[in-house]
């Protein structure tokens, strides 16, 4: 058999695990850190293959609350470093992800969502928006987090996310879900060399040729904790001018309005769609960075004089429903639609809510999801 | 190597910074003697250490050397990620027995099991000293703290854990010993395991860990001088002072 192109290559099928993990290499990821847990078992397997190959660290850690530990050591060493798992043991890395926004230290962490709380299930949720976009570990502190919904997405965030983490050296979360991360799907592979990191003279490589420094998000001397924590939210403020990043779809003239993120945000576009073939005016909104939300871009969309209601679209019980809430701060009424039993919404599901909706009065009361 | 100055001198790899110890406390002592180390091996420019949690999380306040914080006992998981990054950099954590024994046995356990390069430094004082002399795994049988007020009973709380023969069940490590900080000896002792252990690293070798039972005058009650006997006697007759591995071959007692 002839040997295709080597261009041919650039567009490969793939899961979403892998494409992510791909991502990583290709954006220089130098050192991997896991754990297995379903549903994002493929990407750490992809790394223990790929990652020894180029002469890269992998390495299976005892827990989740080790590899992020390791994660944290190598970020204090310079490195560009990621972890991976899923809900229950993102709950265990909360510790380090915590330590690393008070040392500021850039890191990537991927969250292929499954249900909870507990073990839930291990099937596609959307159940940890809030404790990945409200700080998630202790203390007052935001890391970024990514959404994606396709493949194509975990590939591409992965290694936008190396370049934010060391930009504003912060931890950088994709928020992604069993349904992203299983998929299969055509990607288009980067195929540049990676991204260049920034210098990183406060790094930890020895003392050569300068004084000793340390990383430490310790600060006892008086009012220096205040200090470090107003230089933590001058940060926070300056990627919320300049990094938020939403999709509009048929917005324009857009009656029906729907929220949505990650998988339920692909499956809300098919809806506006089928709704429009119907004579219903629907659009989509779909915040892209989760923290920082598009406060902004939703209040102005919900103040629109046509905009009769919104719909917010989750597989959960309404988490991003309480940032949509707040930014359109009563100029619309606000319903939901959820899905927190590890179901995926079939567009028919969505479309239904959404006439459902068009035939209420709209006093912006919040109805409780279908289970 | 360079040779050992002669005389009592501040060693170069200490800062100027007065030390937050209690008087007669064995992190102080312990400090003074990885400086030496780190100076005649001539590697302070290229080692970075990993701070624990406890009595010693100001660390990187005294030595002149790059030194990272850690959370509460994943001192080992943590400079386990600076040596992968940076291999050619000699990389330790220095650790209370709460932090290295309690919360972080796992760590510890996995990066002495991968036999990871690093140099694990453990200071056995039997409590927990930062957060007010509780009850740690290596408390004594009948030994009282803030949270064994009748002394330590074995029938409800365990007995306490060797680490160095915990640690030297595993295949992977390269050098294990256990001093006892408890006078003039005991500092010739722990300077020359601690001197060991670095050169084990230095020459690629493999795991090395030391530990040191070491007086916390503060929670033990009593006189800096009676705290030295509670080490030499007491603890060591609980925890026998030896090297358990040498060269990547167990030692048997
Ligand atoms: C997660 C967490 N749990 C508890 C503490 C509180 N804490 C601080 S130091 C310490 C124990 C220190 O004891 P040890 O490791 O024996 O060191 P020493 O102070 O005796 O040197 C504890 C429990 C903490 N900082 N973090
Ligand atoms: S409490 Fe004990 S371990 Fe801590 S500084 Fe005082 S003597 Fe040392």
């Amino acid at each position: 058999m002839k040997k295709p192109e080597a261009a041919f290559f650039s567009r490969v099928l793939m899961m979403g695990n892998e494409a992510a993990a791909e991502g990583a290499i290709r954006a220089g990821c130098q050192c991997y850190f896991g754990y297995p847990i379903t549903p994002q078992n493929e990407l750490t397997a992809y790394m223990a293959k790929h990652m020894p190959e180029r002469g890269r660290v992998f390495i299976q850690a005892e827990s989740e609350v080790a590899a992020i530990s390791m994660v944290f050591g190598a970020s204090v060493a310079g490195a560009r470093a990621m972890t991976s798992s899923s809900s229950p043991g993102i709950s265990l890395k909360q510790e380090g992800i915590s330590y690393m926004a008070g040392c500021q230290l850039p890191a990537v962490i991927i969250n292929v969502q499954r249900g909870g709380p507990g073990l839930g299930s291990i099937d596609p949720s959307q159940g940890d928006y809030f404790q990945a976009t409200k700080g998630g570990g202790h203390g007052d502190y935001h890391i970024i987090v990514l959404a994606p919904a396709s493949a194509q997405e975990m590939h591409d965030m992965t290694m936008q996310a190396f370049i934010l983490a060391d930009q504003y050296r912060i931890p950088v979360m994709i928020l992604a879900d069993g349904r992203v991360g299983q998929m299969m799907e055509p990607v288009r592979l980067y195929e540049d060399s990676p991204p260049p990191a920034p210098p990183k003279p406060w790094a930890l490589t020895g003392a050569k040729g300068r004084p000793p420094q340390y990383i430490r998000s310790l600060f006892m001397e008086e009012r220096a904790l205040e200090k470090h924590n107003y230089e933590l939210q001058a940060c926070y403020r300056q990627i919320t001018a300049t990094e938020i990043k939403a999709e509009e779809t048929e917005t324009g003239d857009c009656e029906w309005l729907i929220a949505a993120w990650g998988t339920c945000a692909r499956i809300s576009k098919g809806v506006v769609q089928k709704a429009r073939a119907q004579g219903i005016k629907a659009g989509l909104v779909r915040p892209i960075t989760l923290w920082p939300f598009p406060h902004e871009r939703l209040a102005r969309l919900a103040r629109r004089s046509q905009v009769k209601a919104l719909l917010v679209v989750e597989m959960n019980c309404g988490q991003m429903l309480e940032d949509v809430r707040l930014a359109v701060n009563g100029a619309a009424p606000v319903r939901f639609s959820g899905y927190p039993g590890g179901r995926v919404p079939t567009e028919t599901d969505v479309l239904n809510a959404l006439i459902e909706l068009t035939k209420t009065n709209h006093h912006g009361k919040v109805e409780q999801p279908a289970v | 190597m360079k040779t050992p100055t002669s005389g009592y001198q501040r060693p170069a790899s200490l800062t100027d910074a007065a030390m937050h110890y209690c008087a007669g406390c064995g992190h102080s002592s312990v400090h003074k003697l990885l400086a030496e180390v780190l100076d005649e091996l001539e590697i302070r420019e290229r080692t970075v250490g990993v701070a624990p949690v406890g009595c010693a999380v100001f660390a990187y306040f005294y030595f002149k050397c790059d030194i990272s914080e850690a959370a509460h006992g994943r001192a080992a998981a943590v400079a386990t990620g600076i040596k992968r990054a940076l291999p050619d950099r000699i990389v330790f954590s220095y650790q209370g027995d709460g932090d290295l024994a309690a919360i972080g046995l796992t760590e510890t356990v996995h990066a002495a099991n991968r036999g990871e390069p690093i140099t694990v430094i453990f200071i056995n004082n039997t409590v927990y000293g930062m957060t007010g002399g509780q009850m740690a795994p290596t408390t004594l049988a009948g030994q009282i703290t803030a949270t064994s007020p009748t002394g330590r009973n074995p029938a409800t709380m365990g007995c306490p854990i060797r680490m160095c023969e915990l640690l030297n069940t595993l295949e992977q490590p390269y050098y294990i010993e256990r001093v006892a900080l408890d006078g003039h000896g005991g500092m010739v002792a722990t300077k020359k395991a601690l001197l060991t252990a670095f050169q084990t690293q230095v020459s690629g070798k493999g795991y090395s860990f030391v530990e040191v039972l070491s007086p916390c005058p503060t929670h033990f009650r009593c006189s800096p001088q009676d705290s030295l006997k509670f080490v030499g006697q007491k603890m060591a007759a609980q925890f026998p002072v030896r090297i358990f591995r040498k060269e990547g071959v167990p030692v048997h007692a």
